[in-house]
């Protein structure tokens, strides 16, 4: 056990940080927050540059654009990025931390070379299609049908939770090849090229008053089958493959995020009482900061320990701590959303925390049953 | 960078929980501490791990198997002394409790106030004939000093560097608590039949179990991550990493003993089964190297304040 990074890391560490002094001063203002066409230009922006400056899917493999660069590395450039306050993935997100893991991971060649280095280069934003208005924890019993014509699916259906469905050129999409078979079994993860024919997005206004996400209608759209990732009616397998990687680094950079928000906070908290409670806040973030190194380290030696169950778990329920810890040190400031910093709708986008990418309700079950061996509920 | 068990410290954990397991189940842990504990610890070298050349890393290991399996003494206070020794950190003035006075060699004192670290022989301090008649923890005995102690002699180790290996290995033994309080809770979860099947399978007792599982892991993690700091202090901010251990560990411990108790349901409440000990236990340690109100002060401290 051994935390020190090796001379490697720290020179990539120095470069990375040499790097960010240079661009950051230059970058322009972050657009207005309901404004999505100049959100995907911002943060494309970012995402090209990084690109440019090889420091984009460091995790990826080389032949796709990535940097196949070691897990210490990626650790290093979430600290550095964190302590530089450069920006986060923003709209990039499905494709950065979703889609493009699910392609590395079940695509074809074919699939890998047509997406992820566009993925990477901040030329292609992905939108995700999985929930429905009738199957969110249930996911599984989702009713968007796919029928087969020759080289098309013909889908119909509807999503909901679309994050960034108002400017995705792709999206993933989970769609009903058999009616007929267990629920589990008939599924298939389609990429849907958001421009077809029968496609309608319609933003979806949220407690914060934006539209982070669409509701998507889909009525006979052709998807062609080329865009199918995995084979038929194995859909299911996936999408655990994607939301296992969610579950276990996706939510490392909201972390790095909340840790940069709790730094911010700490300045505005006096009461004493209140100041412990900034303590007990630290204390879990640092806490869930080394299980992700942990997590990394298992995952580069292809163990999967306990961790990656229990991040968002716990990352969740300790942005809405800090979130209400905010709200009452802020006292009268509440009463406009903008007033001192983020902080308030920071604390509104964190209801969300524990609802989103399973709720966190599912995400004991899925910690009892698989990691501790219990029984499953009778149902 | 390799935040994870190397093969040394797989090998060295399997050995002490052999060692746990082995010499000592919970039919003698039961009888509490006496002489032939610490001889038989002492001859495995738990004591002796730094002078042996072995990192915190490796002690925290160990430490986290002795919490495990609830072995009973003053075990923090004799790392790295011969003697058997016990210790606490209180004001020096006036009387006091202090664990397992009676059957000691040497008492540790360290004053947070003072900044005092000086050792004290057993025999020389006044204090009541007996223990108390009704411990906390019946494992963890305590006498009660007349009078502030004797002045002893000073100690080479500082106040800070005493403090925080207590804290660190205690915080190790709280872990190693917590994990087998998860392992107790979820076991009996499976076994108890209610409404004709296991009270495992119901959501709110299995919430309980994940909730448990993730305060022991992220208590690991912490504890791993002050040791590291501890084996070389540019990886991290010391007094930070000492905070968060001592308090994740610490909380981890006493909710996870909680948690337990309710998943046992009246069971919980019995002298016989073995929950109550670790709770009672994790209690006690709160009072040792800085509770949670402290640690959480001490994390804030380190973070911005208004300039």
């Amino acid at each position: 056990m051994d935390l020190r990074f090796s001379d490697a890391d720290e020179a990539f560490r120095s470069e990375l940080r040499a790097w960010l002094a240079r661009v950051l001063p230059g970058l322009a203002p972050q657009p207005a927050r309901d404004d999505w066409d100049a959100r995907r230009v911002w943060d494309t922006d970012w995402q090209r540059q990084l690109f440019d400056a090889g420091y984009a899917g460091l995790n990826w493999p080389k032949e796709y654009g990535g940097q196949a660069a070691p897990p210490s590395q990626q650790l290093v450039f979430l600290e550095e990025t964190t302590r530089a306050r450069a920006p986060y993935v923003g709209v990039n997100f499905v494709g950065l931390l979703h889609a493009g893991p699910t392609i590395v991971a079940e695509g074809t060649p074919e699939q890998k070379a047509a997406h992820l280095p566009k993925i990477l280069r901040g030329d292609e934003v992905w939108c995700q299609g999985f929930s429905e208005p009738g199957a969110g924890s249930d996911l599984a019993s989702l009713r968007t049908r796919a029928v087969r014509d020759g080289d098309h699916y013909v889908v119909t259906g509807q999503k909901i939770w679309c994050s960034y469905g108002q400017i995705g050129d792709f999206g993933e999409l989970l769609v009903r090849t058999n009616p007929d078979a267990p629920k589990h079994k008939g599924i298939t993860w389609l990429m849907l090229p958001m421009d077809l024919p029968g496609i309608e997005v319609r933003p979806l206004k949220t407690v914060l008053g934006s539209s982070e996400f669409a509701e998507l209608f889909l009525d006979e759209v052709r998807v062609p089958v080329d865009c199918r990732v995995g084979e038929e009616n194995d859909g299911w397998r996936v999408t655990n493959v994607t939301l296992a990687f969610e579950r276990g680094t996706a939510f490392v950079s909201d972390l790095v995020d909340a840790t940069r928000l709790v730094e911010d906070l700490a300045p505005y908290v006096t009461d004493p009482a209140h100041r412990r409670e900034l303590g007990h806040i630290t204390a879990d973030l640092d806490a869930i900061w080394a299980l992700t190194k942990r997590n990394v380290t298992q995952s580069a030696r292809g163990v999967v320990g306990r961790g990656p169950f229990m991040i968002k778990l716990a990352y969740s329920e300790v942005c809405q701590k800090m979130g209400e810890l905010a709200l009452r040190v802020l006292e009268r400031n509440v009463l406009t959303v903008n007033a001192e910093g983020p902080f308030v709708e920071e604390r509104l986008r964190s209801l969300a925390f524990t609802i989103a990418a399973g709720t966190s309700q599912i995400q004991r079950n899925i910690l009892s049953e698989r990691v501790l061996g219990m029984p499953r509920e009778p149902r | 960078m390799n935040f994870d068990l190397s093969e040394d410290q797989i090998a060295l954990r399997d050995g002490i929980r052999a060692l746990v397991d082995g010499r000592f189940p919970m039919s003698r842990v039961r009888e509490g501490f006496d002489r032939s504990v610490h001889e038989e610890l002492a001859a495995a070298g738990v004591f002796s791990l730094r002078a042996d050349g072995f990192a915190w890393t490796d002690a925290a290991v160990v430490y986290e198997e002795l919490g495990r399996g609830l072995v009973p003494g003053p075990l923090v206070w004799c790392f790295g002394r011969k003697r058997v020794t016990t210790g606490f950190d209180a004001s020096l003035i006036g009387a006091t409790l202090v664990e397992f006075l009676g059957l000691v060699d040497d008492v540790v004192a360290l004053s947070p106030n003072e900044q005092i670290t000086r050792v004290v022989k057993a025999s020389e301090i006044d204090a009541a004939e007996r223990p108390e008649e009704w411990p906390l923890d019946p494992l963890t005995p305590v006498w009660r000093t007349d009078r502030p102690i004797g002045a002893g002699n000073q100690l080479d180790e500082s106040f800070d560097d005493l403090w925080n290996a207590g804290a660190l290995l205690t915080a190790a033994y709280c872990v190693g608590m917590a994990d087998r309080l998860t392992e107790m809770a979820v076991a009996y979860a499976m076994e108890r039949q209610q409404f004709d099947r296991p009270i495992g399978s119901f959501q709110a007792v299995k919430h309980i179990c994940a909730d448990m599982a993730v305060r022991a892991e992220l208590a690991r993690a912490s504890v791993h991550t002050a040791a590291c700091v501890m084996d070389d202090g540019t990886t991290g901010t010391l007094a930070r990493a000492i905070a968060g251990a001592k308090l994740m560990a610490g909380e981890a411990a006493i909710l996870n003993g909680r948690s337990a108790t309710q998943v046992y349901g009246g069971m919980g409440f019995t002298w016989e089964v073995d929950v109550h000990l670790y709770l009672k236990r994790a209690w006690i340690f709160e009072t040792q190297f800085g509770g949670g109100d402290h640690h959480a002060d001490a994390l804030a401290a380190t973070m911005p304040t208004r300039t």
